[in-house]
């Protein structure tokens, strides 16, 4: 009876996989925000004085993807309506700076491709999560890059255990004190080449977080991530696309 | 109780005070007539500190306070009721309040002066020839967050195992304070990542009876929904990780999609698929559609019928029932000695559960609580299973009235001054408690936030006493606590 059962399962799941994890675009998803270049009022700061992680700058108005939230506060204070969140997931780059929607601009943010880390990590690159302060909604959306429906095994990256093992530190959360040596300990565990991939707006800038004195940022400014992924949290795609970028052609199934 | 969430509201000068000794003979007397402590919490003032005790008997809150001067201490009541052993703990790393003849005052997340303490934390021992300790953490072999555990085994078999967090505190009741209250949504959002609309709801709960103004029951039963769809995302998640551990392996795939399928439609309602921006104080923020209810109608028949499905495969495996069964149990004698709540309560045979004699949405719709009576790693798989059911049954019948949303938000109206407003919300964790203290200028001066972790995490060392170190991973899963939510 149980291979009945299993084979009904079977059955039930189909296929659960996205064919092109490229091209993937979640419907209803709040993501990459664009700013048009209509008039703001004269003076108005709304959306600034809204925005609970200072993200916004004015005159042009400009959004910092590295401390947003994705609250969508600066929405709804808007009079002129200039900020809209479009359901794109694709936001990742590997320049801090990169990570800015100026207004008016529509230009894609994308990491970009390294010919190196395509060579070296392009048909195997494995990960170590570390969560220093990170609220469990980055690390169950970074749980899914691997599940039936992401698969991202399929380009050779995945999960390890072991700092010894892995390439990239993925970390998320702004970075606890109480943290702070034990995400010092599993980096300088991990053997060359490596580089971090920071998650989140908490791991990016502090996120809501930033001006919290239980947090130490110092290992950033010894080590700068060399990817940058925003969302609170990025959805999994966000991610796949950011490191698949960052790898260019030299990753495929 | 009209309100879906327990809701408390009243002026601090209401709230019956005694002197410290006083106090904690009658919070002894209530204990020992049947009550249970909901929280146990204090706010240091500059010359004082003020306690304050929730109790709830017969679904019935009430409070009580004591200002314990600088200079003086408060008598531990952990010796006879253990369930207190956590919160006095926390007043004492929080306040500074001297609590005499607790048996085990350990910071609960070593936070402000105890940071720098943490590393040289001296763990419990246990010395003899063949006793050996296995240290683990604070970062685990998974995609998890952070937390430290320290077992003294005597070859395979745990003794004893020592909880180290904290590792998570980022100062969040600090922060709180800092910003407008009537601003704080995405900040709580992100307490406990997992458990957005929890406390969101305990949030808008409490500052809405604090500003005095009561939800309409459409829009209960629009957060009820949302409530109840991030219930259904983490049993699913929980029981995908837990069918990994013991390596059931459809089992793990098939509850790890059918999850996406619920954040998924999470994230049709409200663009995050941890329900995000779902809730906002005096309303939702919800989209709505023809369409929309469609998908969601579409999306919950497909939970239902492809649950049944993978139940039965994972319920009636050999492997599943051996790994499960007798392991990691809690009796029902421990689960009310430690106040254990949600989840983990309930697969003790502890009846607790918010949900079951609340007003508004809950009581328009009534939903069914579930119970079972082994307290081991089966017990609390079982629970989580039939809570998906019936969740699921429920927001089938509650689609069909919900209401249109129409925009709607809290008008900026200001709090109520010098008082005290509790809101208590049954996440898919459990008992989840948010309270805010107001002045005489009515601005915030204390936010308490309270995670039913706080309290299970002592249930999960109890549970892997004398069973097999190996264990540990199903024990842990099937508690599936909240780390963040524990550290703030």
């Amino acid at each position: 009876m149980t291979y009945i059962k299993s084979l009904r399962v079977r059955l039930s799941q189909g296929s659960q996989y996205i064919p092109d994890l490229r091209e993937g675009r979640p419907t209803g998803f709040r993501g990459l925000p664009v700013v048009s270049s209509l008039p703001c009022s004269e003076g108005c700061r709304a959306c600034r004085d809204a925005c609970p992680t200072g993200a916004i700058e004015l005159e042009p108005v400009r959004l910092d993807l590295g401390r947003c939230v994705f609250c969508a506060a600066c929405v709804d204070v808007c009079p002129a309506g200039k900020i809209q969140f479009t359901d794109s997931p694709n936001m990742g780059a590997t320049e801090r700076g990169a990570l800015v929607v100026r207004e008016g601009v529509e230009a894609a943010i994308q990491a970009k491709a390294s010919a190196a880390f395509s060579r070296i990590f392009g048909r195997s690159l494995k990960l170590r999560q570390v969560s220093a302060g990170g609220c469990n909604a980055c690390e169950l959306e970074l749980n899914a890059i691997t599940n039936v429906n992401f698969d991202l095994q399929r380009f050779g990256i995945e999960w390890v255990a072991s700092p010894r093992h892995a390439d990239a530190l993925v970390l998320t959360g702004p970075i606890t004190r109480n943290m702070r040596d034990a995400l010092r300990l599993a980096w300088d565990a991990m053997p060359d080449p490596r580089f971090v991939v920071a998650v989140g707006a908490c791991a990016i800038s502090g996120g809501l977080y930033a001006s919290s004195p239980a947090i130490d940022r110092s290992f950033l400014e010894q080590v700068g991530p060399t990817l940058f992924v925003p969302g609170c949290p990025p959805h999994p795609l966000t991610f796949i696309r950011a490191v698949l970028d960052l790898l260019g052609a030299g990753a495929h199934p | 109780m009209s309100s879906s969430t327990g809701v408390l509201c009243l002026p601090t000068e209401a709230i019956p005070a005694f002197e410290p000794e006083a106090w904690t003979m009658d919070l002894s007397q209530q204990l020992q007539a049947g009550a249970r402590v909901v929280s146990v919490f204090g706010r240091a003032a500059p010359d004082r500190t003020v306690v304050t005790a929730l109790l709830e008997k017969d679904h019935r809150f009430s409070v009580t306070r004591t200002d314990v001067e600088r200079s003086a201490a408060l008598r531990s009541l952990t010796p006879e009721a253990p369930q207190l052993h956590c919160f006095e703990r926390e007043l004492h790393e929080q306040t500074a309040l001297e609590v005499t003849g607790h048996p085990w005052l350990k910071p609960v997340r070593f936070e402000g002066r105890e940071q720098a303490a943490m590393n040289a934390y001296p763990y419990y021992r246990i010395e003899g020839k063949e006793v050996h300790e296995v240290a683990v953490g604070p970062i685990h072999a998974s995609v998890i967050e952070p937390g430290s555990f320290r077992f003294m085994c005597h070859g395979e078999r745990v003794h004893h195992l020592e909880v180290q967090l904290g590792y998570q505190h980022r100062g969040v009741e600090r922060l709180l304070l800092e910003r407008d209250v009537r601003a704080l949504m995405p900040l709580v959002e992100t307490i406990a990542g997992d458990s957005s609309v929890t406390y969101g709801w305990a949030y808008c709960a409490a500052l809405e009876a604090l500003i005095g103004r009561e939800p309409r029951p459409e829009i209960e039963l629009l957060r009820a929904f949302v409530l109840e769809l991030e219930r259904v995302s983490m049993h699913l998640a929980t029981l995908s990780g837990l069918a990994a551990d013991l390596g059931h392996l459809q089992g793990s795939t098939t509850y790890g999609r059918l999850r996406t399928t619920a954040i998924n439609t999470m994230m049709r309602l409200c663009g995050s698929r941890f329900g995000r921006r779902a809730l906002r104080p005096g309303g939702v923020c919800l989209r709505d559609s023809p369409e929309l209810r469609q998908v969601i109608r579409d999306n919950l028949a497909l939970l239902q019928a492809d649950l049944a499905i993978i139940n039965d495969c994972f319920l009636s495996a050999h492997t599943v029932r051996h790994r499960l069964r007798g392991v990691g149990a809690v009796s029902a004698t421990q689960a009310r000695e430690l106040g254990l709540v949600g989840v983990v309560g309930r697969a003790c045979g502890v009846r607790v559960d918010g949900r079951e004699r609340a007003g508004g949405a809950y009581e328009a719709h009534p939903i069914g609580t579930t119970l079972q009576t082994d307290g081991d790693c089966w017990a609390r798989a079982l629970v989580r299973v039939q809570e998906l059911d019936i969740s699921l049954s429920w927001l089938v019948q509650a689609l069909k009235d919900l209401s249109g949303w129409h925009g709607e938000a809290l008008s900026p109206g200001p709090c109520a001054p010098s008082t005290l407003a509790i809101a208590i919300v049954e996440g898919f964790r459990g008992e989840t408690m948010h309270a805010i203290e107001t002045d005489a200028a009515g601005g915030a001066i204390h936010y308490k936030v309270q995670d039913p972790s706080l309290r299970n995490w002592m249930g999960l060392a109890l549970a892997v006493r004398q069973n097999e170190i190996s264990d540990f991973p199903i024990c842990n899963k099937s508690f599936d606590l909240s780390y963040c939510g524990n550290d703030l």
